[in-house]
């Protein structure tokens, strides 16, 4: 095997490890020991602190007991969570869960991070790809061409504020 | 004092529009060559004098609200609000940041001090700095005419002055508090030295390489007060919100790790700039991104576009910083296009696997997090507008998104200093790559030998996978960066005959930027092994009589007694409780519950026991009103201590960076072909 054949083999069996991972990832749900305690770190307390329902720690809270005592009922009446989720929505609105839903527009909070960094990352690539296609005569006309499009004026401009500030790199 | 106060705001302001207007015009004459009847290099003087006087006026203003708090003058109402007669004297000075009035005048007035330093060092490059001064006296007329007009600082109480003012805000009532928020404001208003001289020597047509070296140190330094107020702000929140975490992804601590981000990648980007001519504008607009991200999460926070636990200050001050914001995009965008054939790159990249592009992957990383933090910010303002509803974003949308990008980014800072400039062959990544691959699984393995397990019942456990998969990379990005020591140091060391702790010295004096980035990244995994143990914590609440025990992890607690305190600031409950592990007594903790008398509000004061594995975290919640017995709540928060403890690392990897190298680019040593690769940037003083 080659060093290029090597590199390309590498290349992909990193990327298929990450798109592994990243599947795993995305399809498996937070394991349910205890579904009090996971359901109450989704939704929030609506006391006004913005903290997750199941990290409240005011004494004397007046919505977390109440709100936790509501879950428990839930629970223990075989609701499942998508089921506790829209009881509670359908009681104290949206902002009660701690994270946007997948449905609807509220997909869009998921997608887009990684839209955007797929994106970027896919631009990346295609691009460092190209400029190493470039063969060595190319890159050093392109490198030419950025040298000569500075005017004889420019360039001296340049050269003068360099060498009049060029003492002066160590602040 | 308030009419002084007052006063002093007004003569800053007059100041730093002159400034502003006399440098402009002195600027456009030089730029121009206009004739004029007064000389432009002595207008410009003027300016820059202006700027200096300035900066004794707000200091003035600063001195004026200081003196103010410490004489309980209560006929200002930001006094009477933020203070009281029995607050103790450090918080007295903290005063001056608990409010919004106060702590715009602290901005400004450390904005002014940053302007008189640059102005006091005009000779390293008079027209650069010329530039540079004139555009901060512009961010200077905006604050200062904000502190005027809108949110005054010397408003006068009417009617009757009370004897007494309402006290500090509780939550502020702790050491930290003294010096994160200066800590943070230094970073934040940090960033626009930087931003003034990337828009001056982009106005100026300025070689960027040039720019870039002045403010070098001006950037770390800022960047170093950023990191710092961030994670004092982190121990204040685990030390005195109760909860036992230390970071809640609150709009506010989204609005300080934004500007950090970009910052840091433009720490790294500028490196590229520096070495190969690339990525100007890329650098250009990381500096204005990261000054308005500044602007932005003030504006967020002030406007109240965003609820947020620290939004003490909410006021109408928010148009005035969309308009500003508004004002200083549109110079950014209409310098660049004027400018932008003056930034064309001189290199272009060859491979996928090199230095370079890591750099590259590097920022993408650092942006694309900056961008979901923002999105995950605004994203509430956003669903209300297009569907009418508002939603909450919190810390489940951040673990699940955020924390794989920040895994790549601690990935690649192992990554890239293992790789050559321009390209990598099979045998030089095979080489450098194998100590770290094998560090890695290790970890894993040992990690499920102990019996960490990525899933539960059945089901992937997020928490414990990502924290082993952290693990992992800590491990090996560790590995990565001791071998590149241990390399550099070995060859000193054959060749000097010095022993390798004494070569690592000398390898590090050599190169103190490159070095003292490796352990700036030290510290950074050190914060992530710390980060990722709060996948393991555990906690229980109980309600406890006398002698009542309670178990967590190793410890058993139990209930020796409670007691009462009381002083002039406040009124205090305490447990007293002994810690026995494995049936001794090891130690005592009394977490406390306090009720400020001025402001009528409770705080609790956390007991922490740190040892290098976790924390022991018990809070006095207060007393269940049915029962009478106090609640006490205790967690165990693995490697919490790491977190403080890297950004000690942190801290002083930045210092080794900020001193210059013993030997700038001149160092003889010649390597070993085999080595040849990761070594020759070492031993030369490049990055």
């Amino acid at each position: 095997m080659g060093a290029q054949a090597r590199v390309t083999f590498w290349t992909r069996a990193a990327e298929a490890a990450l798109l592994a991972a990243a599947i795993v990832i995305s399809s498996c749900s937070t394991a349910p020991t205890s579904r009090l305690n996971t359901l109450s770190h989704q939704l929030m307390c609506q006391c006004g602190c913005a903290q997750l329902l199941g990290e409240c720690d005011h004494v004397g809270c007046p919505d977390r007991d109440k709100e936790l005592s509501e879950l428990t009922t839930d629970i223990a009446a075989g609701l499942t969570d998508q089921q506790v989720m829209d009881e509670f929505v359908a009681k104290y609105g949206a902002t009660v869960l701690a994270a946007p839903t997948t449905k609807g527009f509220d997909l869009v909070a998921w997608v887009a991070p990684f839209a955007v960094f797929g994106a970027a990352l896919l631009g990346t690539i295609l691009l460092i790809r190209r400029w190493g296609g470039l063969g060595l005569e190319q890159r050093a006309q392109a490198a030419g061409a950025v040298a000569q499009s500075a005017d004889p004026a420019e360039q001296e401009r340049l050269d003068r504020v360099r060498r009049e500030t060029g003492s002066n790199d160590e602040f | 004092m308030a009419t002084f106060g007052s006063f002093c705001l007004l003569i800053a302001l007059v100041l730093a529009a002159y400034n502003l207007f006399a440098g402009g015009v002195a600027l456009r004459l030089i730029a121009t060559g206009q004739p004029s009847r007064v000389s432009p290099e002595r207008l410009a003087d003027t300016a820059r004098r202006a700027g200096i006087a300035g900066f004794v006026a707000i200091t003035g203003a600063a001195f004026a609200l200081i003196w103010s708090v410490f004489t309980n003058d209560f006929s200002i109402t930001y006094i009477l609000e933020h203070s009281n007669r029995a607050l103790p004297i450090p918080y007295k000075f903290a005063a001056l940041w608990s409010g919004q009035e106060g702590s715009l005048l602290l901005w400004a007035w450390l904005l002014g001090t940053y302007g008189f330093v640059l102005r006091l060092r005009h000779k390293t490059d008079v027209k650069l700095y010329a530039y540079a001064g004139t555009i901060l006296s512009g961010i200077q007329v905006f604050f200062f005419a904000v502190l005027v007009f809108a949110a005054p600082p010397f408003a006068l109480l009417k009617g009757a002055i009370p004897d007494d003012g309402n006290g500090l805000n509780p939550l502020l009532q702790y050491p930290e508090m003294v010096i994160h928020p200066p800590m943070l404001y230094l970073g934040y208003v940090g960033f626009s030295v930087p931003f003034a001289f990337a828009l001056g020597a982009l106005m100026m047509r300025y070689p960027g390489e040039k720019w870039i070296r002045i403010t070098r140190t001006w950037t770390m330094v800022t960047w170093l007060f950023l990191t710092c107020g961030i994670f004092l702000g982190m121990h204040w929140a685990y030390a005195v919100l109760g909860w036992g975490g230390y970071w809640g992804w609150d709009p506010v601590e989204n609005a300080s790790f934004m500007p950090w981000l970009t910052g840091t990648a433009f720490l790294h980007s500028v490196m590229m700039q520096e070495r190969k001519g690339m990525m100007k504008s890329w650098n250009v607009w990381l500096i204005f991104s990261t000054f308005l991200l500044t602007m932005l999460g003030t504006l967020l926070t002030r406007a109240g576009l965003v609820s947020s636990v620290h939004a003490f200050a909410q006021s109408s001050i928010g148009t005035w910083f969309v308009v500003f914001m508004g004002i200083v995009l549109a110079v950014c965008i209409f310098t660049y296009i004027l400018q932008r054939g003056h930034l064309k790159t001189e290199h272009h990249m060859e491979s996928l696997v090199s230095r370079e592009s890591s750099f590259l992957f590097n920022n993408l990383v650092l942006l694309t997090a900056c961008f979901v933090i923002l999105w995950g910010t605004l994203f509430p303002i956003i669903s209300e507008y297009v569907q009418g509803t508002k939603v909450t974003v919190g810390a489940p949308f951040y673990n699940r998104v955020a924390v794989p990008i920040g895994l790549f980014l601690v990935f690649l800072t192992g990554v890239g200093p293992l790789l050559p400039w321009r390209a990598a062959s099979f045998k030089a990544v095979k080489r450098n790559f194998v100590l770290p691959v094998i560090a890695l699984w290790a970890t894993v393995i040992v990690c499920l030998a102990v019996g960490v397990r990525p899933w539960k019942d059945g089901a992937l456990d997020q928490g414990s996978f990502y924290a082993i998969v952290a693990f992992g990379v800590a491990a090996a990005v560790l590995t990565a960066i001791i071998a590149e020591f241990l390399r550099g140091a070995g060859v000193i060391s054959r060749q000097t005959h010095r022993n390798l702790f004494a070569a690592t010295w000398l390898l590090t004096r050599r190169n103190t930027r490159r070095y003292g980035g490796y352990i700036v990244h030290i510290g950074v995994v050190v914060v992530v092994i710390g980060l990722a143990g709060s996948a393991f914590n555990r906690s229980i609440e109980s309600e406890m009589g006398l002698h009542s025990k309670m178990s967590v992890g190793p410890y058993t607690l139990e209930c020796m007694g409670f007691t009462q305190d009381t002083n002039q600031n406040y009124n205090s409950d305490y447990a007293v409780l002994d810690v026995s592990q494995g049936g001794k007594k090891v130690f005592q903790m009394t977490p406390e519950r306090r009720f400020y008398l001025a402001s009528g509000q409770p705080q609790t004061m956390v007991a922490i026991h740190s040892v290098p594995e976790w924390d022991l975290y018990v809070v006095y919640e207060g007393t269940n009103p049915d029962t009478g017995q106090p609640i006490i709540k205790a967690f165990l928060n693995p490697l919490v201590g790491w977190i403080w403890f890297g950004l000690v690392i942190i801290v002083g990897g930045t210092f080794v960076a900020l001193v210059p190298s013993l030997t700038p680019a001149t160092a003889t040593l010649r390597v070993p072909a085999a080595q040849a690769a990761p070594m020759t940037p070492a031993l030369k003083g490049g990055d």
